[in-house]
Formats: structure tokens, C-alpha cells, sequence
């Protein structure tokens, strides 16, 4: 449990700073800290135990059909990366805190390096395959978020969204990896993965998961050739270079690739793969760190060449390799963050990090000054320093290898080359900035920073040294634990300053001789590489960005011309096309079925549908003429429902068909009365052949079917109807009972239509016509008087029949959705004969909560069936007496029921009469360009 | 009978989808009303053509099949709600864009990406 709250304790960290915003900076940072240091004092309360040679687990079922475990692990070199990352991301907190600019959003920033830290700790402790492919794209966009934390610049827009794309693409290759050893072992857990070495290396596709995991780690940790982003990741404000891109987050990959090392780590591939990778990194990023003149450039490739360094002392996987390895990720972190602040004070003070603005700085920040060099000796790998250590463990192991056969010297030649220039820069770094006096002065007068700004760094310095001098005592426990955990083995070794006169101590006496000597004569160099065109990352990247991106456009611009005619004629073809294709794969298309007759009233209405059909088309100029078209095919299909046994649907088609009427011709009032010539001939012929190849494919399908036996899951709803349901009309029992969940998502879509509609009519510029098509104005006889006195009379006998076709919906045709469009067809005929005033007046109420309510009550009629402990939406019903009416049955569907009758009446008349009314005073919005004008609408 | 149903439902679809092709809005909206009717037929038969066995269950009988029924009739409403969206983003469009052409569009842009 406590490595749960380990893991979780900076997740829920991420809400502090977002939520405290709002507070002094002080308090905020201070708070903010709290969850990351009782996770860290969490993790070293752990220690004692993991002494005694355990290994923590905790895990429970996240998603078990995917093989996703909440499963943590804390073993050594989990503890190592928690120390790292919860230690330096305290004393970058604090470091921030003095950093940022007093207006900049800091409660924004500390959120997103809390996530950041959080999601490094998930990578550090998962214990599942999944999940640490998910904390890892979690520090992906969490980098992300930080490099491009200054959004208004561009260089860190482009620069987060190429490390974005780097490690991101990495990301997919590893996750594509880890599936594949997933698959060999049969499971994602990380005890049995590390178990499995055996079985990945014997399986076949062992070099292809190999290669999908090293190259999500080698994006990941910048190695060659995919460093180019951690330089440009650098427009990032300090705190976040010092922390993801130096101690931590490049780290990812290399903690990857040794928490694999057991299972993957067997074959010669990849010693060889790995070990070449990390020397050509080692060598590539310490020249240019040489040449560069960006304070935090030079860091950025220095940090690139260290984690090659790693990288190769892991692909040489000798114990003695590992252990120096896993030494150097720590000291590593331990100066570079440290470093990375320094550079920020320099930048922080002096306002500019060019080197060659920059210099004499010694005398206005002597212990600024002191530090870096200290750090930097310890980065050159200078005695009685950390750095010194590791670096001579690593020419150790080099020089020990013998994996290039006869060109094994090799190695320990390119590791002291590395060497050399490591010198070299690290001296220039501190020489150009500190001692060298300046060219000119910088933009403004340099001073100390603020006494705790400086902190972290005193901090770090001093332990570089206490590591230097007495590494066994201080590093030795964490490092057994870690190398336990990654050799799954115990293993002797001593840390030690002196171990004689030997080849490793001559390797690193010529890295110090020759390294000063490359500094003095860098100007030769930097001359001699003038004369190459130099070659930037980010151009590359973002030409090659672009030039997808017109690629893209070019291709797109075929078919996308902004056409909705064009994008219907595609997508008509295409489904013409494959459902076509699909006809002709049938053997015949008549099936076995018997046919019925045709007689005369068939025939005649079929003749009279296909009409009105055609003439709707081909009356379509004329608008009016065309609706009134529609409406003759309306009540035809109305009818054809009623002759084939859906009484129902024919009463539903009956009133919606009244209600689109009226709805189509209101619209059609504020709409051109008619349809001008416009498209030409020969398009006109294009589109009726796609039309009628589509109508007959349709044909052709209908035909085939009806042709077929149907049998379906009928039967089902007809025998249970009644002893399940309690109704008689089965097409409302299905409606409202079987799949009530259904008609619950159709009128929650109808209440959401009705309040878009009622969006959209807000603020309409309208185009009022005073006359029509044929220059006739508008009749003055607003309120004829029939109608008038008609539609009272007839408004409660309406109001009866939907209460009636209501009550009786449950076991004869009707319900809640024809009993409501009846009842909103009456109101809507009030307000057509005496107009909005009148009717407003009488019907004083919004129609939205109608609506909702409707829905609402549905919902709730679903959700009480939890109450009885039934799943959702479970009816249930039972017949009463009552003395003088007789025996009656009541259903909660009913309930359901006169939810659907609400949402329907509601979002009905919120769509008609908000339409109405757009000409009066009453419409939804009074803040139109238009003033009302004088006529009115029916 | 099949065949005579059949194409009544092609035709239909045929204008309808004819319509849906014209490049004004309203006859875009009276081709989608003409479409849904075609698709409502051409899902209600489905269930297969029954004369005289609408499904109010009493006793024994030959019913026609009630699930299509039951999700026509949900069709038909969306359906309603469906028209009246897209002819109010019609009134929409055209007190917006001055025109009642579908490519939502003023006049003046299409001209220029016409060129």
C-alpha cells in the first residue's frame, strides 16, 4: 500500500499548485512541496526493508482483458531514480521559485513539473509492462507542456513540438516493442518478463522487439541519431532544463534499458548496437559541445555525450559495465542539474548566455564562480570529484571488452578521445564565462543571486565532492541495492579513489593533459570548421515538417474544394460503388421466399407515391409547389405503414408529417421562394445517374431482402410482451420497456436538437420578405376567422384524444411519442389561428424545461429501478382495483412514458413556436440586427 | 408485391438523393425529408411485408415483426428533429452568408476560389 501512495502522492501533488494558484508565491511553492517530500521520505522509509534483500510489490487489476495491472515494484533501482527524481525535483522547486518572473503563471508551471515528477516516479516503480508505457508518454507530453511553457516565443513552440514528435514516434515504436515481448512471454508483468530472458532471446522475433524498444529508449534518452531535439528542448525557462533534460527525463531511456537488461540484454546484437550507439553519442555530443557558444547549448550537448557514455557502458553489460553505469546516471544528475542552475543564475543576472558576451565574471560572483567550477571539474572528470570515479570505472570497462575482436582497442581509444574533449569543454565553460575578460559588457551588472536561489546548487556541489572523497560509505549501499536489481544478482565491488598505477589512470592523466591543450587550441579549430556549412537540426526538422504538411495539402486539394456538392457526389459514388460490388457477389438476387399479390389499391398507391415522388423533384424550383409534393409522399408512406400492419408508425408519420409542414413552410417564409437556374447540364445529367444507380442499387437490395426468410428475434418480444412487459402493443412495450435505454438516447438527441435549434434562432439576421415570389404582398387577413373559432373548439377535444392514445399506448397502438406530437400539433394550431400575442399570453411557460423534464423523468423512472436493486431501466407492473372504474393495470414504463411524451411535446414546440414567434417581439433573442418588422408570420 | 414495393423505395431514395445534390439549401432539406422517408421504408420492410397482423398480442396470430416498427417509429421522430436542424442552420446560413447556397460561403470567397 505505502508504494501505491508513493506512486500517487505527487499524482495528487499535480492539483496543488493548480488549485493554489490563487495564494502568495511563497505559500504556493511551499505547499506544492509537501506531497513530493512525503513521497521521497516515504520511499527512504521503504529502505531498511529493501536492506534485507526484499522487493516491494503491490498490485491490483486495472484492466485484466488487456494484461493492465496498478502495479508498482520498489527495488534498487527504483529507490535510485525516486531519489533522483523527487531529491533534485525539491531543490528545483525551490530553484524555481526565485527563477520565474514575478508576473509569469508559476501555479501553471509547478503543475506541470508535478506531473512531470509524478509520471518519472511511475516509470521508475511500474511493474507492469502497460503501465510503464503509459507513465512514459505521460513524461512525453508532460516535456512537452514545459518546453513550450513560454508559448509566445517560437523557438519554444518548435522546439516542444519536435521533442514532442521524437519521443513521441519513440514512444509508439516502444510500445509496438513491449507488445511483442508481451506476446512472447504471454504477460506483462514485470517479474515474469525479467524472469523470461531465456524465451525472448531464443524467440525469432527477438531483433525486431529489440530494435522497437532501443529505439523508443534512444529517442527518448537523445541518442545519435535522434539527439537533435534535447538541444532545441533547451528554449525551455532553466529550472526545466536543469531537471527533465539533464537529470531526469533523458534518463528514461537509459533507466529502460537497464530495468530490461535481464530479459533483453542476452545477445551479441545488443552489446553491439548499444555500446557503438552510446560511443558514437559520447563522441558527436562532446564535439559540439566544444564548438558551441550557447551557455546552455554547450550543456545540452555535454548532456547528450554523457548519455551516450551510459548508454555504452550499458551495451557493454559486464557487472563492473552496469555498476559504472548506474554510478554515472547518479552522478550525472547529481552535477549537470546543478550546472544547468548555475547557467541559469549566469543568464538570470547577466541577462545573455553567449559565451562570447559573456566573461570576468569571477569578480561579481565569486561563489557562483567557485561552484561551477567545482561542477565543471567534476563533469571533466578531475580527482577527488565524483565524476572522476565513474569515468575511470568506465575506461576500466572499456579498456576490458574485447566485443570488436581484433579491433577491441578501439574502444578504450574513442573512450579517451571522449575523454579529452570532455576536459576541453568543461574547461572552456568556466574559463569563457569566469575568468576571461569580457569583450563587452553584458546587458545587465551581474551580482550574487538570491542566497536560496544559490542553495541547490551549494547543495549539489558539495555533494559532488563528499561522493568524490568518500564514494563507499555515501553511494556504495544505494549502488548495491541498484545493481541487485538490475543483474538480478548480488555482487562484490569496491568504490575506490586510487587503484594504483594502471591503465584507466593513464587513460585519464592523457584525457586532462590533452583536454587543456584541445582548449588552447579550440580557436584553431573553430576556425578550421568554418569552413563547413553548418547543419541546424530545426530547419531540417521543420522543412521536412512542412514539406509533409504540403504534401498533405496538395493531395487533399483533390478532392477538398470546399464543395458540399462535390463531397455528397463522392460519397454517393463510393457507396454506389460498394454496394454494388457487394450485388454482384450474389449468386441471384431473387430469394425463396413467396411473393404477394399485387392489387388494384397497391398498385395505385405505390403509382401515386412514386408520383408525388418525382414530382417533388421535379417541381423542386418552385419551393412551395415542391413542399406541397413532400407532403403527398408524406401521408402516402403513412399510409403504406397502416396497410402492412404498423398502425403505430402510420399514426407517428401521420402528426410528425403535420408538424414538418408546417415547420418547412415556416421555414420557407424567410427562405428565396425560388431555386435559380444554376447548375449546368451536363452536371444536372451527372447527378440524376449517380442518383438513379444509387435508387436502383437500393431496389435491388430491398428486393433481395424481402425475397428472403426473415426470421429474427421476433418472436422473442411477442411471447414476452405480455408476462414480462405487461402490455399488449408490443411495438411500445419494445419502445418503452425491452429497449427503453434506446428511446431514452432518442429523446434526450431530440431535446438536445430543439435546444441547438433554439441556439441557432438566437441573434438570426432575418430576411423578411413583404411579398411573394409573384410579387403579391402577404395577405392583410392575419386571423381568418373560421380557423379561429375552430381550432378553440377543437384544442381540449385534441388535448382528449393524445391524453386517450396516451392511456391506452401500452396495449393498443399510440404512446407517449403519438400522443405527444398530437398534443403539440394543437397548441401549434392555436398559435397559427390567433397568433403568438394570444396564445404567449394563455401559454405563459418556456418550453426547454418541458423538455428536460421529459428527459429527466425518464432517466430518473430508469434509475429507480436501482432502488428495487434491478440494472437500469427495469420495469415492473401490477394490476389494481379500484371501485368504481374496475380492474386497471399500471406500469412504471408508463412513467417512462410520459417522459417521452414531455421531451417530445417540449423540444417539438421549442422548435415551432420559437420559429413562430422570430417575427415578434417574443423571439428568442431580442438582440437582433433587425428591428421587428411590422408583418406577421401566418 | 416484393418488386412493386422495391422500387417504390428506389424511387424514392432516387429523388431524394437527386435533391440532396442541388447546390441550395432548401432542396437539400426537402431531399434529406425525402431520403428519410425512403430509408424509414426501406428498414420497416426488413421485418418482411404482413397484411393484417399488426402486433397488439392477443392469443395466437401471424404478427408482423414489431422490432423494426419499434425503431422506425424512433427514426421518424429523430428524423423530425433532423429536418428542422438542418433547415434552421438553412435561415442560419443565409442570414450569416447573405446567400442560400450550401457551400456556407459569401459570395465574394466562392467567387474567389473559383479562380
Amino acid at each position: 500500500m505505502t508504494l501505491l501512495w508513493i506512486a500517487l502522492l505527487p499524482l495528487v501533488g499535480v492539483l496543488v499548485p493548480a488549485f493554489g494558484a490563487r495564494l502568495e508565491r511563497p505559500l504556493c511553492s511551499l505547499v506544492t512541496a509537501v506531497l513530493p517530500t512525503t513521497a521521497l521520505l516515504l520511499t527512504l522509509a521503504q529502505l531498511p526493508a529493501l536492506l534485507d534483500g526484499e522487493t516491494l510489490r503491490f498490485a491490483v487489476d486495472w484492466v485484466p482483458s488487456l494484461g493492465l495491472e496498478l502495479a508498482f515494484r520498489l527495488d534498487g533501482l527504483s529507490v535510485l531514480f525516486n531519489l533522483l527524481i523527487l531529491g533534485i525535483g525539491l531543490l528545483i522547486l525551490l530553484y524555481a521559485h526565485y527563477y520565474l518572473a514575478p508576473e509569469e503563471p508559476y501555479g501553471r508551471f509547478y503543475a506541470y513539473l508535478i506531473l512531470f515528477m509524478s509520471s518519472m516516479v511511475g516509470i521508475a516503480m511500474a511493474d507492469n509492462l502497460l503501465l510503464l508505457w503509459m507513465f512514459w508518454e505521460l513524461t512525453s507530453l508532460s516535456s512537452f507542456l514545459l518546453i513550450g511553457f513560454w508559448s509566445h516565443r517560437s523557438d519554444a513552440r518548435k522546439g516542444a513540438r519536435m521533442a514532442l514528435a521524437v519521443t513521441g514516434a519513440g514512444g509508439l515504436a516502444l510500445l509496438a516493442g513491449l507488445l511483442l515481448l508481451g506476446d512472447m512471454i504471454g504477460s506483462f508483468d514485470m517479474n515474469q518478463v525479467l524472469a523470461s530472458g531465456d524465451v525472448i532471446l531464443a524467440d525469432e522475433r527477438y531483433p525486431l522487439a529489440l530494435g522497437l524498444v532501443l529505439l523508443g529508449a534512444f529517442a527518448k534518452s537523445a541518442q545519435f541519431p535522434f539527439h537533435f531535439w534535447l538541444p532545441h528542448a533547451m528554449a525551455a525557462p532553466t529550472p526545466v532544463s536543469a531537471y527533465l533534460h539533464s537529470a531526469t527525463m533523458v534518463k528514461a531511456g537509459i533507466l529502460l534499458m537497464a530495468r530490461l537488461h535481464p530479459a533483453i540484454a542476452g545477445g551479441e546484437l545488443w552489446t553491439l548496437v548499444v555500446t557503438l550507439v552510446g560511443m558514437t553519442t559520447l563522441l558527436y555530443g562532446a564535439w559540439f559541445a566544444l564548438m558551441k557558444t550557447d551557455l546552455k547549448g554547450i550543456l545540452a550537448f555535454s548532456t547528450v555525450s554523457h548519455l551516450g557514455l551510459i548508454t555504452a557502458l550499458l551495451g557493454i553489460g559486464t557487472p563492473m559495465a552496469v555498476l559504472a553505469a548506474l554510478f554515472h546516471i547518479l552522478n550525472h544528475a547529481t552535477f549537470k542539474a546543478a550546472l544547468f542552475m548555475s547557467a541559469g543564475i549566469i543568464d538570470h543576472e547577466t541577462g545573455t548566455r553567449d559565451l562570447s558576451r559573456l566573461g570576468g565574471l569571477r569578480r561579481a560572483m565569486p561563489i557562483t564562480a567557485l561552484l561551477t567550477s567545482i561542477l565543471a571539474a567534476a563533469m571533466a572528470g578531475v580527482p577527488l570529484l565524483n565524476g572522476f570515479i565513474s569515468k575511470e570505472m568506465f575506461f576500466t570497462s572499456a579498456a576490458g571488452t574485447d566485443m570488436l575482436g581484433g579491433i577491441s582497442w578501439l574502444l578504450p581509444v574513442l573512450a579517451t578521445l571522449g575523454g579529452i574533449l570532455s576536459v576541453a569543454y568543461s574547461l572552456r565553460l568556466v574559463h569563457a564565462v569566469f575568468f576571461k575578460p569580457a569583450r563587452e559588457a553584458p546587458p545587465k551588472s551581474p551580482h550574487e543571486p538570491p542566497r536560496l536561489m544559490r542553495a541547490p546548487v551549494e547543495l549539489l556541489a558539495v555533494l559532488c565532492i563528499l561522493v568524490g572523497l568518500l564514494p563507499s560509505p555515501l553511494a556504495g549501499g544505494l549502488l548495491d541495492l541498484a545493481t541487485r536489481a538490475v543483474l538480478g544478482e548480488p555482487m562484490e565491488f569496491h568504490l575506490a579513489i586510487w587503484h594504483g598505477v594502471n591503465l584507466p589512470l593513464l587513460m585519464s592523466l592523457i584525457a586532462l593533459a590533452a583536454g587543456v591543450g584541445t582548449y588552447l587550441g579550440h580557436r584553431h579549430l573553430q576556425r578550421f570548421l568554418k569552413g563547413f556549412k553548418p547543419v541546424d537540426a530545426r530547419l531540417v526538422f521543420e522543412g521536412s515538417v512542412q514539406c509533409v504538411g504540403r504534401y498533405a495539402e496538395a493531395w487533399l486539394g483533390r478532392f477538398d474544394n470546399a464543395s458540399l456538392q462535390r463531397y455528397m457526389s463522392l460519397l454517393l459514388l463510393t457507396a454506389v460503388v460498394l454496394a454494388g460490388l457487394g450485388l454482384f457477389m450474389m449468386p441471384n438476387l431473387a430469394g425463396d421466399q413467396p411473393r404477394g399479390e399485387i392489387d388494384g389499391v397497391l398498385l395505385t398507391g405505390a403509382i401515386l407515391l412514386m408520383f408525388s415522388g418525382i414530382a417533388t423533384v421535379a417541381t423542386h424550383r418552385y419551393r412551395l409547389i415542391s413542399l406541397l409534393m413532400l407532403s403527398m409522399v408524406g401521408l402516402l408512406v403513412s399510409l403504406t405503414f397502416a396497410r402492412f400492419s404498423a398502425p403505430d408508425l402510420a399514426l407517428t408519420q401521420l402528426s410528425v408529417e403535420v408538424v414538418t409542414m408546417i415547420l418547412l413552410m415556416l421555414a420557407l417564409f424567410f427562405l428565396p421562394q425560388k431555386t435559380p437556374r444554376e447548375s449546368s447540364m451536363p452536371r444536372n445529367l451527372r447527378d440524376s445517374a449517380l442518383a438513379m444507380a444509387l435508387g436502383m442499387v437500393i431496389a435491388s437490395l430491398n428486393y433481395a431482402v424481402l425475397t428472403r426468410d426473415n426470421a429474427s428475434i421476433a418472436g422473442f418480444f411477442i411471447d414476452n410482451s405480455v408476462p414480462g412487459g405487461g402490455g399488449h402493443n408490443v411495438v411500445n412495450v419494445i419502445l418503452v420497456d425491452f429497449r427503453g435505454f434506446d428511446t431514452l438516447g432518442e429523446i434526450t438527441v431530440l431535446a438536445i436538437a430543439g435546444l441547438a435549434i433554439l441556439k441557432l434562432l438566437n441573434r438570426l439576421r432575418l430576411f423578411m420578405p413583404h411579398s411573394d415570389s409573384e410579387g403579391r404582398l402577404w395577405s392583410p387577413d392575419r386571423y381568418p376567422m373560421i380557423l379561429t373559432t375552430i381550432s378553440q373548439a377543437l384544442l381540449p377535444l385534441a388535448l382528449l384524444v393524445s391524453a386517450f392514445i396516451f392511456l391506452r399506448g401500452h396495449n393498443l397502438p399510440g404512446g407517449g411519442f403519438i400522443a405527444g406530437l398530437i398534443t403539440a400539433v394543437a397548441l401549434i394550431l392555436l398559435y397559427m389561428a390567433r397568433g403568438v400575442e394570444w396564445a404567449q399570453a394563455r401559454l405563459d411557460f418556456q418550453y426547454q424545461p418541458v423538455a428536460i423534464a421529459g428527459v429527466g423523468l425518464a432517466t430518473l423512472t430508469g434509475l429507480g429501478s436501482w432502488l428495487f436493486g434491478h440494472p437500469f431501466l427495469t420495469s415492473s407492473f401490477g394490476h389494481f382495483h379500484l371501485p368504481v372504474i374496475g380492474d386497471f393495470e399500471l406500469a412504471t414504463a408508463m412513467i417512462f412514458d410520459l417522459g417521452v411524451y414531455l421531451a417530445v411535446v417540449g423540444a417539438t414546440l421549442m422548435i415551432l413556436a420559437n420559429l413562430g414567434k422570430l417575427t415578434t417581439p417574443h423571439r428568442p433573442s431580442k438582440e437582433s440586427n433587425i428591428a421587428p418588422p411590422s408583418e406577421e408570420t401566418s | 408485391m416484393e418488386s412493386l414495393y422495391a422500387i417504390t423505395t428506389g424511387v424514392l431514395s432516387a429523388c431524394g438523393l437527386y435533391l440532396t445534390l442541388r447546390g441550395r439549401t432548401f432542396p437539400v432539406v426537402v431531399g434529406l425529408t425525402l431520403l428519410s422517408y425512403a430509408v424509414n421504408l426501406f428498414l420497416f420492410s426488413m421485418g418482411g411485408l404482413t397484411t393484417d397482423g399488426a402486433v397488439v398480442v392477443n392469443g395466437d396470430g401471424d404478427y408482423a415483426d414489431p422490432l423494426p416498427q419499434a425503431l422506425v417509429l424512433t427514426a421518424i421522430v429523430i428524423g423530425f428533429a433532423m429536418t428542422a436542424f438542418a433547415v434552421i442552420l438553412a435561415m442560419r446560413a443565409r442570414g450569416d452568408m447573405g446567400n442560400d447556397h450550401v457551400d456556407g460561403r459569401k459570395h465574394e470567397d466562392r467567387e474567389e476560389t473559383r479562380r
